[in-house]
């Protein structure tokens, strides 16, 4: 690479919260045109260092260098003023107005007295959503749209200012394939127009692809910065976290006891139709598919989130109907869902308090709740799942992805489930925590627990299932054993190509 | 998409629709309870009113800035009340007698301005110490309210200004003076809303804050406006009312943050900010006057009239529930 003047800089950025040393020294240079992944387990110190470059938190320690000029970043206000722009992983948009409006929030072009100049905006928003090449236009409103074309509205944000630095924090999370295709070519666009891209995300396929460097962080320092070209998935993530990742299927079996739960039929208007499936007891079964393809619906409605419109679910044999949550919480159906921080846990609540939520009502001591109860079953748990927390005083939301997840695992196995439903377990958790997880699940199937995996990465439906159910399009297209599966036939299947059928 | 457009345009639509029920029962009901020979749906009663529903109406307007901002401000009655004392009370300051008529103008401006202060005090504290305006504006109602008694005690405060009178019931077509500053201040806060940056933002700031943040509006400074400009419209307010009538209890404007309210989700605004239209709120003030006018048309006494407006509001933050419900495989919450 021939000298280039870095568009960012950061040098020796030192970062403390009380108790934790979050940044240690973390130095990372962005080049024009270049695309710099940076990787590290959750808790190693990204987002933060996001944060400090974003103004959110001041650095106790170091400089951010922006085209040689230091500066002190006082706000996003002033990064956006510098040519940085930030596109977040939690979506920041205003659903109720347009997406016109929510791509220009902040900066919405005026004419005199303050009006905005709506045509201005207009033709504007238009330019850029072409280039995105998206199926709505600047007048939609964001709140119609889903998840995915949101997160679109947040990406064509970053193209609206003559942008220095675009920092992509985990783009892809809620993308479709077809989608995502789209954001890499918008990256290349940048790339090309000498824009330095910050790309940070889990998914190692992504990063081979597009990036040039990755700098890796641990436990809050900087590990090392190597060319993508020099290097593979095991060396970044022996970076991360220096031990090997595995890949494999799973093989073993454990003894498979009667059928826990079974449906027939089930369908749920035009979300997913015709579905039938059952879960054994020691069984874990995994439903893999595109987003969208109305795997989690299923999950949803199993835990009586959603009134299915036709079909039936049996339980030990017997029909039942699920009303709501507490119907299945009484018939031993727990859910760990999707969105963990807001469907799973009370972020601002201790870590006792979040794993005994569904069954404090039992807990009590005359009227009081009885405190030596929950810390009991919170112990119990916290060395169940090898939970790591200073104590069950920490608030849930200080602790990693990981530990989150498991607190709501935890919160669910001291309910004594038949049928152990988890969505995404191991969304935005660092690949160290990630075989924990699955190494859990499977050990819970072998406790004898059925248990149901919904997911969207391959491997973890490879590694954690005994059969894995491919659906597209709201159907399901086939059931695989894990012996008969293959990445090739799981493609396929969920593609909507049912000619592995046959074969 | 289509069926989003459909129900937008069912929820926009339901305030005249109700409105046009209201009238129809009314002018039928009239004909067999009213005592009066008049009917109801008549120019003048119409005209009148409009006009009675001006001081609650202009409030509203302002109401509806503040809580698509996603705040609400409850002191609104206590600097209603508070500025027409400022006003009326003015007029005996001796220099402001010396004036003669032209003390009229010079008291309306004291009377703003303690309503854009009071306001912008509201708006200072929501800003710099982040306190939820329920609780600031609760604490300032209080206030407020408690200056108004320090004032004169429990005496009303009276001031007869024959001009003012006139001005205040002076009439363009029969519209009088109030009605058409309820009219040009909808339209003014209408247009700003939907046609500035900073009626944008508002909707913005509302409806997610932290976008807001991200995006770099100043949220603070831009609360800070709106609670100054629901202060100048509380004043105003008081300002079109009490030029016409020249006496003040310590207790009037009480309850006016809650009819304001009212009106406000009644026009289809949202409680948690975001979303809302001032000409909602428009509709959602005719409505609440229609009831009261025509449930006292039909004979019916003040209580009465409370227990159906506080049903009907129940009624139709239901059904805007039950609208906003997309389907049977919704998920439950």
């Amino acid at each position: 690479m021939t000298e280039k003047t870095p568009v960012l800089r950061l040098e020796g950025i030192v970062k403390t919260f009380p108790g934790v040393r979050a940044l240690d020294g973390v130095s990372l240079t962005l080049l024009p045109g270049e695309v710099h992944a940076l990787m590290g387990e959750n808790g190693a110190g990204k987002s933060t260092l996001m944060k400090v470059l974003g103004g959110i938190y001041q650095p106790d320690e170091g400089q951010i260098i922006v085209d040689e000029q230091p500066v002190v970043m006082s706000g996003p206000l002033e990064a956006k003023a510098k040519g940085i722009v930030f596109i977040h992983q939690e979506l920041s948009l205003a659903t109720e107005l347009s997406v016109a409006e929510n791509i220009y929030l902040g900066e919405l072009p005026r004419k005199r007295f303050g009006l905005v100049d709506w045509a201005q905006l207009e033709a504007n928003t238009n330019k850029i959503l072409k280039k995105l090449n998206v199926g709505f236009n600047a007048k939609t409103r964001v709140g119609s749209l889903s998840i995915a074309n949101q997160q679109m509205v947040e990406i064509a944000r970053a193209l609206t200012v003559d942008a220095k630095a675009v920092i992509f924090d985990e783009p892809t999370a809620s993308l479709t394939d077809a989608e995502k295709v789209v954001l890499f070519e918008v990256i290349a666009d940048l790339q090309s127009q000498g824009v330095g891209i910050a790309y940070i995300s889990h998914r190692m396929e992504e990063i081979f692809k597009i990036t040039d460097r990755i700098s890796v962080l641990r436990d809050g320092q900087y590990q090392g910065t190597v060319n993508t070209a020099d290097t593979d998935e095991e060396g970044v993530t022996q970076m991360m976290i220096g031990r090997k990742l595995d890949l494999s299927r799973n093989e073993s079996h454990h003894e498979l006891g009667e059928v826990a739960i079974e449906v027939r039929g089930l369908s749920c208007g035009n979300l997913y139709h015709d579905v039938s499936f059952e879960v054994r007891r020691g069984e874990v079964v995994g439903f893999y598919g595109l987003v969208g393809a109305g795997r989690t619906e299923i999950a949803e409605t199993l835990f009586g989130l959603r009134n299915p419109s036709a079909g039936t679910i049996l339980m030990n044999g017997e029909e039942v109907t699920i009303q709501s949550p507490a119907d299945a919480i009484a018939r031993g159906i727990s859910l760990v869902p999707e969105d963990r921080k807001g469907q799973g846990l009370v972020l601002g609540m201790n870590c006792r308090d979040n794993m005994t939520l569904p069954q404090v009502g039992d807990l009590t001591a005359g009227p009081f709740v009885s405190d030596g109860a929950e810390v009991a079953i919170f112990d119990q748990y916290r060395d169940k799942l090898d939970i790591r927390t200073p104590g069950w005083r920490q608030t849930v939301g200080n602790l990693s992805g990981g530990n989150q997840q498991k607190i709501v695992i935890g919160k669910w196995l001291s309910m004594h489930p038949n049928v152990l439903i988890v969505d995404e377990p191991t969304r935005g958790i660092d690949v160290g925590s990630k075989s924990e997880i699955h190494n859990l699940i499977r050990e819970l199937a072998a406790q004898g627990y059925a248990v149901i995996v919904v997911s969207s990465e391959m491997p973890e439906v490879l590694h954690v299932s005994d059969r894995i159910v491919a659906m597209y399009m709201g159907r399901i297209i086939r059931t695989f054993t894990s012996e008969e599966v293959t990445e090739d036939n799981l493609i396929q299947a969920i593609s909507g190509i049912e000619g592995g059928k046959v074969a | 998409m289509k069926s989003d457009n459909m129900s937008n345009l069912i929820k926009n639509g339901a305030i005249w629709g109700f409105i046009v029920l209201e009238l129809i029962f009314f002018q039928i009901a009239g004909e067999f309870w009213s005592l009066s020979e008049r009917a109801f749906m008549d120019l003048d009663n119409m005209l009148l009113l409009l006009k009675q529903s001006a001081p609650i109406g202009i409030i509203a307007v302002g109401m509806t800035v503040i809580m698509i901002n996603g705040n609400i401000d409850l002191s609104v009655g206590a600097t209603y009340a508070l500025c027409a004392i400022v006003m009326l009370d003015s007029m005996s300051w001796p220099f402001m007698e010396s004036l003669g008529d032209w003390a009229i103008p010079l008291a309306w401006l004291f009377a703003l301005l303690t309503g854009a202060v009071l306001g912008l005090i509201n708006g200072i504290i929501v800003w710099k110490t982040g306190v939820d305006a329920f609780i600031v504006t609760l604490g300032s109602m209080l206030g407020y309210r408690g200056l108004v008694f320090m004032y004169n005690g429990e005496n009303p405060t009276y001031h007869l200004n024959w001009t003012m009178v006139d001005i205040a019931e002076w009439d363009l077509f029969g519209v009088e003076t109030p009605a058409l500053v309820f009219l040009a201040v909808a339209l003014i806060v209408w247009f700003v809303m939907t046609r500035t940056v900073h009626g944008r933002n508002a909707y913005a700031v509302g409806n997610n804050r932290e976008a807001a943040v991200n995006a770099a509006i100043r949220v603070g400074p831009h609360m800070l406006i709106n609670f100054v400009l629901i202060g100048f419209l509380a004043a105003l307010s008081a300002v079109t009312f009490y030029s016409g009538s020249g006496s003040v209890n310590p207790n009037d404007g009480m309850l006016f943050e809650l009819w304001a309210i009212t009106a406000v989700v009644l026009g289809g605004t949202k409680l948690i900010g975001g979303a809302g239209s001032i000409v909602g709120t428009f509709g959602g003030v005719i409505a609440i006057q229609l009831l009261r006018k025509g449930l006292g048309h039909i004979g019916a006494d003040t209580a009465t009239v409370n227990l159906v407006i506080g049903l009907i509001l129940i009624a139709v933050l239901f059904l805007d529930r039950q609208l906003n419900v997309k389907g049977k495989e919704e998920l439950k919450v």
